[in-house]
């Protein structure tokens, strides 16, 4: 298992466009792909999930990557969130 | 007649008549079913039906108002594949051996409740996406006909409210406008018909009855006023200012993209005053270059409290996002005088013009200036804002504001909050003693805006509410007229540019005059700018 910190500088957090972004790159991957902020944890392809989340501008979470591609996976997320959120 | 008022979202006069959207009512039961499997596929079916209806709503959305309102059908379809979603609606399937509309219902009842207890007012916006798939997963599950209005001649859409579906759908020739009883100025009803350039008034309230089903109305969307059965006076003056819409619509048309531009070739900027966020729209399809005086002041007259940074810094980034790039000139807040608001306190004056207000608020009370320079410094980071400064007589409130200024960055960076460090900053030219000081000022600052109402005031001693003072005043009377060419010239000798962003600047008589003076740019009402171009481009 692979995880990293990222603290989200979007001013508006994981709003509904880049909440369906997260779940469509980590659709790409095997691997079973968890954010946790705080005690509470989504499923990454679950929208409904990360967005229950309510991750604000400012908030840290903790992306978490689990399988057989979690390499590129990990890899693949790191760039998104410092790409979008 | 009976008359409607609700809040416009979108300006134009149609006339025609209303219908009101129609929807499938229908009320969910609740039954058993022996073949669960058979009732799991009936439900598989229907979402694979919504799914694709869906990509064909994304499809014409994107033809139709582009990407940025397309992304929400595409959210939808991203929505109807939720495994959270799926597993709640087959568990109760199974587990309770129910049919699909309920367990579709129910699921879509906790889904939207768990939006709508965030504190958060864009994730609470939310619950409507989610009972908007599930209605249409109903709907194909219970074999309903289409919803919408039922008409061949284009009418007024009357509805509560209209979830994104509904409206991408209509036939746009069919809509002349849209009058809703709810929903908000950033609600999808009122982004699409600023995008498809329709008249639009939400907010009506109870006061919009279904048994105007079919009436004969006005929907008029620069007032925000619906007259059903209009009288002959309304329905000619409405008429008339419809023509008036048209013909400037055709303006647009005509003068859209070009430059302001005499014939030989003298170049000066054409900017919008607004007076809200919401008025970016207008100042769009108008054709500004910019927008040259954004009185801030609606944030804190709308509020019952000061408004907090973050609240002025989401207007601001709004408004600078919404510009993409083009010059934002915000005014720091101009309370006082004829702009009262309760929870300043402010002690009645004599002669309020000549009192506490503006500048000397924010100098004498910099907590409510630091938060309103911090929103405006972050916002920054995000468009071309620059920051203008109202009711300045001397050099040293300047460097005073400057220096609170730079207290603000060095906090800022401090924090590591991003900010453009070269923000453009500018005075209002609006007192004599600025005009008198003008070139010492002209040092201090990037620009110079000339507020002609006040200036008008202050030079001539009249007071413009005072109808008996009528016959004393004129509005170009000379010395405001000099009082101006010598700001101006201060202003270039110093490698400096004024604008004016008063009523004067709209004043197509004096368009010459300010031409002349080299004045670089003129902030007028939005409906003004195209006409102004107009002018420009016939002036030699």
């Amino acid at each position: 298992m692979k995880e990293f910190n990222y603290v989200i500088k979007d001013e508006l957090g994981i709003h509904a466009r880049p909440a369906g972004l997260l779940v469509k790159e980590a659709g790409k991957f095997q691997s079973a792909i968890k954010i946790k902020k705080g005690d509470k944890e989504a499923d990454a392809k679950r929208i409904f999930g990360v967005m229950g989340l309510a991750v604000k501008c400012a908030d840290e979470i903790t992306v978490s990557v689990d399988g057989a591609d979690e390499a590129e996976a990990i890899a693949a997320l790191e760039a998104f969130f410092n790409a979008n959120l | 007649m009976i008359t409607l008022t609700g809040k416009s979202v979108f300006g134009g006069v149609e006339i025609g008549k209303i219908a009101f959207y129609k929807r499938n009512e229908r009320q969910i039961k609740r039954w058993r079913v022996e073949d669960t499997d058979a009732e799991v596929k009936r439900f598989e079916e229907a979402k694979a039906t919504a799914i694709s209806q869906l990509q064909a709503l994304y499809e014409k959305a994107m033809r139709d108002v582009g990407e940025e309102n397309a992304m929400i059908f595409e959210m939808h379809q991203m929505m109807l594949e939720d495994l959270d979603y799926l597993d709640s609606i087959i568990h109760i399937i199974t587990g309770q051996e129910v049919n699909a509309e309920y367990a579709v219902s129910t699921t879509a009842d906790n889904f939207a409740m768990m939006f709508s207890s965030m504190d958060d007012a864009y994730m609470q916006g939310r619950a409507a996406d989610v009972k908007d798939i599930s209605e249409r997963v109903l709907n194909i599950l219970s074999g309903a006909g289409q919803s919408g209005i039922d008409t061949d001649v284009p009418v007024i859409v009357a509805a509560d409210d209209l979830v994104p579906s509904e409206t991408v759908q209509l036939d746009k020739k069919l809509v002349l406008g849209f009058a809703t009883m709810y929903g908000s100025s950033n609600s999808h009803t009122a982004i699409l018909a600023r995008t498809m350039n329709i008249p639009a008034i939400i907010g009506l309230g109870e006061a919009l009855k279904p048994e105007y089903d079919g009436a004969f109305a006005v929907i008029d969307g620069f007032d925000g006023k619906i007259y059903i059965d209009p009288d002959d006076e309304t329905l000619e003056a409405m008429k008339k200012k419809q023509a008036d819409d048209r013909a400037k619509k055709a303006l647009l048309q005509e003068l859209k993209g070009k430059e302001n531009v005499t014939l030989s070739g003298q170049k000066i900027n054409l900017y919008a005053n607004i007076g809200n966020s919401s008025d970016v729209g207008l100042v769009l399809q108008n054709d500004a270059g910019g927008i040259g005086l954004f009185r801030s002041e609606f944030l804190y007259l709308e509020n019952d409290t000061f408004p907090t940074e973050d609240q002025q810094f989401a207007v601001y980034k709004l408004v600078a996002e919404n510009m993409a790039g083009k010059r934002v000139i915000i005014r720091t807040l101009d309370i006082g005088a004829d702009k009262q608001v309760d929870y300043f306190n402010l002690d009645k004056e004599e002669n309020p013009a000549l009192g506490y207000r503006a500048i000397r608020i924010c100098l004498t009370q910099p907590e409510i200036f630091k938060t309103q320079l911090r929103a405006l410094l972050r916002a920054s980071a995000f468009g071309q804002i620059a920051i203008m400064f109202p009711m300045i007589i001397s050099v040293g409130e300047v460097k005073q504001i400057k220096a609170i200024l730079e207290e603000v960055k060095a906090e800022l960076r401090e924090a590591g909050v991003p900010f453009k460090e070269d923000i453009e900053i500018g005075i209002m030219i609006e007192t004599p003693a600025a005009v008198m000081m003008s070139r010492e000022l002209a040092k201090e600052v990037d620009f110079f805006s000339v507020g002609t109402n006040d200036l008008t005031q202050y030079t001539l001693a009249i007071d413009r509410q005072n109808p008996k003072l009528d016959v004393f005043y004129d509005a170009h009377h000379p010395a405001v007229l000099a009082m101006i060419k010598m700001a101006a010239d201060n202003a270039h000798a110093e490698g400096k540019w004024i604008g004016i962003c008063g009523e004067l600047g709209a004043d197509l008589e004096l368009t010459e005059t300010f031409l002349e003076m080299g004045i670089d740019e003129l902030s007028v009402s939005p409906s003004m700018i195209l006409p102004l171009r107009k002018k420009v481009r016939e002036a030699k």
